[in-house]
């Protein structure tokens, strides 16, 4: 009796202490993301030294997975036009489906879909490129050649993802847009001039803005925490891997929530 | 002078080292061996300042390493180099941009004095001819030596190297000692070196010293090393399978 109350007591240890370490380390892993967001915004300052680094990142973030993107915009598009312009056309409504489309697609689709894409395309890239430079001593060689990790490496990926991410947002909003044209003129029997007319007469400034400012925080969640993942990655190889996978965990559930919270500051929400 | 006064260190529950104090005087080339998991690398580790101590202090010329702001650490690390056991090399630059790097980040000195100077680095460790390969491209050995001479390159007062001779065959390891004993004898380099290679650690140390369980147990001349009557050192040194030390 005596030994199995034992063992239950140091099960409930064990298992506070399991909950305390993760909670710890989730405290110290967040702490440590906004510090290095801090620490890349003071390093901007050196931007133009990085500048041949920053095009490099852009090229990589941006150009690379522009056909992703294009593929994931255009279906993105042709699929939401048709399921609400099939249940639309049964009430005579289909003319609304260009209005929806660009209300849809600016607010919401256009950064979410961009960030969703340079999440797994280029947030595990970084998080993968600067873990392994970790476990291989290559950070530590840095520091010991008094080059500093956050201009060398962060800055530069923080800055072409806030360059890249709002291009690619806004050219994921124009390919959706069109996807929609074409599902409405084969489909709907829309006139892409009909289409584009009402398109037009529906494209709100704010609206505008709320993208390109959702896109613009999305692209330093992304960044930061998949180098912040990078940066913190220990275990060699298995810790590269680990690193990458919560990094695009964490940048997906980070893109969501607080991708809520800015509709909700502009839009009205229970929150 | 580099001087660890009573310094401490755990991992979770286990001690790494364990009230390690020691003296490396200016130009002296200082050798600590020891098993795999003594603690050796823990205390070069501790001497670039990755790591602070749980007790006791690091001094590099009698400022304390541990504690220190980045800046005090940078100014601290410019007096250094420190060569990897793996190299350290960052695997999208070049052989040349790699030992290049730290002037090139620095700003230190003109285009053309910025390529003299690696050129004549490059020529120092006979890497001439690998100045336009990548690190994927170049054997191990190589590695080393391009991370021994990105080290060298700002001229450091202190070098720490780690196992700068594991992985390598014995010419090339003959080679790298030479290059320690030179650093010391045309530059007056401090050197401190991590190493179980017992042939290399002869070869070029002014004062070895034995790290057991994270404890010294023993500091002396190769001499005095070779003729310890220790069980655990003559063990260690002879490469024996009996004695106090297990495998």
């Amino acid at each position: 009796m005596k030994e199995l109350v034992q063992k239950s007591q140091s099960g409930v240890y064990d298992l506070f202490s399991s909950v305390g370490d993760r909670m710890l380390s989730q405290i110290y892993f967040s702490g440590f993301t906004i510090l290095l967001i801090f620490r890349a915004i003071v390093e901007s300052r050196f931007a133009f030294r990085k500048w041949r680094e920053i095009v490099k990142q852009m090229y990589v973030s941006g150009v690379k997975s522009m056909l992703v993107c294009s593929i994931v915009a255009l279906f993105g598009g042709m699929i939401l036009s048709l399921h609400t312009g099939v249940e639309l056309k049964k009430w005579g409504q289909q003319d609304a489906v260009p209005i929806l489309m660009i209300n849809v697609m600016n607010k919401e689709m256009g950064s979410f879909l961009t960030a969703i894409i340079l999440t797994a395309f280029s947030g595990a890239a970084m998080a993968a490129e600067l873990g392994t430079m970790k476990v291989s001593e290559e950070i530590d060689a840095l520091e010991m050649m008094s080059i500093n990790p956050v201009r060398y490496l962060v800055m530069p990926r923080m800055i072409s993802m806030m360059l890249m991410v709002p291009a690619l947002s806004i050219y994921t909003v124009i390919l959706g847009v069109f996807g929609g044209a074409l599902v409405s003129y084969f489909q709907l029997g829309l006139t892409f001039q009909d289409y584009y007319h009402r398109v037009y007469e529906s494209i709100w400034v704010k609206d505008m803005f709320v993208g390109l400012l959702k896109s613009l925080v999305f692209a330093v969640i992304i960044s930061s925490i998949s180098c912040a993942n990078g940066l913190l990655a220990e275990n060699g190889a298995l810790g590269v891997g680990r690193a990458t996978r919560v990094s695009v965990v964490s940048s997906y559930l980070m893109v969501l929530i607080i991708g809520y919270f800015i509709t909700s500051l502009f839009y009205g929400g229970f929150m | 002078m580099i001087e660890l006064r009573n310094v401490s260190k755990r991992f979770g529950s286990k001690i790494v080292i364990d009230d390690v104090s020691m003296t490396i005087e200016n130009g002296e080339t200082f050798v600590i061996i020891g098993q795999s998991g003594a603690g050796k690398t823990t205390i070069l580790r501790h001497i670039a300042g990755f790591f602070d101590p749980d007790h006791g202090d690091v001094l590099i010329d009698g400022v304390k390493m541990n504690g220190a702001g980045r800046r005090t650490k940078t100014k601290l690390r410019e007096k250094m180099g420190f060569l990897f056991q793996s190299g350290a090399l960052i695997n999208w630059l070049n052989v040349w941009d790699n030992v290049a790097l730290p002037l090139v980040e620095h700003r230190i000195g003109t285009a053309a004095g910025i390529k003299k100077i690696v050129d004549e680095k490059l020529a120092l460790l006979q890497l001439s001819d690998a100045a336009d390969k990548m690190p994927s491209d170049i054997s191990g050995g190589m590695k080393k030596r391009v991370g021994l001479a990105r080290a060298i390159v700002r001229n450091p007062e202190i070098i720490l190297y780690d196992e700068p001779t594991s992985g390598l065959d014995p010419v090339m390891s003959a080679r790298i000692d030479d290059m320690i004993r030179r650093m010391q004898g045309e530059l007056g380099v401090t050197s401190v070196v991590v190493t179980h290679d017992m042939g290399s650690a002869y070869r070029i140390a002014d004062r070895i010293a034995m790290l057991y369980q994270g404890v010294i147990i023993e500091c002396g001349t190769p001499d005095e090393i070779r003729e310890s009557t220790n069980p655990y050192v003559q063990q260690f040194v002879e490469g024996s399978l009996s004695g106090p030390i297990e495998a």
